[in-house]
């Protein structure tokens, strides 16, 4: 499986060594070459020798995305720091690219929730802590 | 009407001025604090301070029952999510977009987002309209509608040159509607003579460009577009 990461912060990086250990084809991009660096911390061999690939490019850039591999992934995950950049590039992997399975990171509750109702996988990172404070507290005071 | 404009830079403001003065009523939702600050005085309760591409701030400013939207920051994420939202969740009837970096054009097509208005374009346009010899121009594009409007000067090697209209065969899907000639211009009638030199408006369905660019420009046909 061919799995595009754009956005190499601590949810990308992370993504994209699992992707990579679990024998995946992966590809990463960002605007900043120093994001490299994420890919490398903590790994015996750099992001290159174990098989990676990095390009460094804004996420709104075709001729990036395609240097990318976007027209040969099968999976595409908006994970930038910008939810209205995941929001757009994902439906730019989804219409324009064909890829077939397309995520993207969107930080705001109320905009993950409406363009998951319109068919994309939206994942909330914002939603997934409520949730877990929500259900800690209430643990809690059954305990109490 | 009631318009909602995301986005108070220098556009933003300029527009809410423009439609409150014209007894359009109009909310402007600035995300900047520092700017909201400043333009507040002058807005008042016209101005609201918040991230326009959250849902409740958009709520909150009346999108529900907006005529039209206007998204004019300087992010074009920005702008194509607000229109997005504003078209299919609030069932906004009108929307317009600034696309502040051309290349992402095709961005703002691909979401079907219009009409769009790109201050590089516009100028560039300008550029075709004020440098003669450029071959044709484009006034207006009504992609919903399918029509455009396009101007083009008639040279000596054109058979339309030296005819009336009544002569001149047109191709089905387009229409002469204006002669400029002489710094000024006239709308023709059947009898009005086309002479070499006139610069010509027409009114075009999709596709036509080439063939009438090849009957009143023949010299233009190989020039590069």
């Amino acid at each position: 499986m061919f799995v595009l990461i754009v956005g190499v912060g601590r949810v990308g990086a992370a993504v994209a060594k699992y992707a990579l250990s679990s024998g995946h084809e992966v590809s990463v991009m960002d605007e900043d070459p120093l994001s490299h660096e994420r890919l490398d911390a903590g790994q015996a061999t750099t992001w290159e020798d174990a098989g990676g690939q990095f390009t460094v490019g804004t996420a709104l850039e075709l001729d990036a995305l395609r240097e990318a591999g976007i027209e040969r992934a099968d999976v595409f995950i908006a994970s930038t720091d910008g939810d209205n950049t995941n929001l757009i590039i994902a439906q730019i992997a989804q219409r324009q690219f064909g890829v077939e399975k397309v995520m993207a990171r969107v930080m705001d509750p109320a905009r993950a929730a409406w363009y998951r109702e319109q068919g994309l996988h939206t994942i909330s990172p914002a939603q997934e802590a409520i949730g877990m404070f929500v259900g800690a507290l209430q643990v809690h005071a059954g305990a109490a | 009407m009631y318009a909602v404009v995301i986005g108070g830079g220098k556009v933003g403001l300029s527009l809410t001025r423009e439609l409150t003065s014209k007894g359009h009523e109009v909310t402007l939702v600035e995300s900047r604090r520092s700017r909201y600050l400043s333009i507040e005085g002058e807005l008042q309760h016209s101005v609201q301070y918040g991230d326009g591409t959250e849902l409740w701030v958009l709520e909150r400013a009346g999108i529900q029952r907006a005529d039209l939207v206007i998204a004019v920051t300087g992010d074009d994420e920005d702008n194509m999510l607000v229109c997005q939202v504003a078209r299919d969740k609030y069932r906004c009837d009108h929307i317009i977009a600034r696309v502040n970096n051309p290349r992402n054009y095709s961005h703002f097509k691909l979401l079907g987002i219009q009409p769009v208005v790109s201050a590089t374009d516009l100028i560039l346009r300008l550029i075709e309209h004020e440098v003669p010899r450029y071959g044709l121009v484009h006034l207006l594009a009504l992609e919903e509608e399918g029509l455009e409007i396009i101007e083009l000067e008639v040279s000596a090697e054109s058979p339309a040159a030296g005819r009336s209209l009544s002569e001149i065969t047109m191709p089905d899907g387009s229409l002469f509607i204006s002669v400029l000639r002489h710094g000024s211009g006239f709308v023709p009638k059947a009898d009005s003579v086309i002479q070499a030199g006139d610069r010509v408006l027409l009114v075009l369905e999709p596709g036509l460009e080439e063939t009438i660019i090849a009957y009143l420009a023949p010299e233009n046909t190989h020039a590069p577009a």
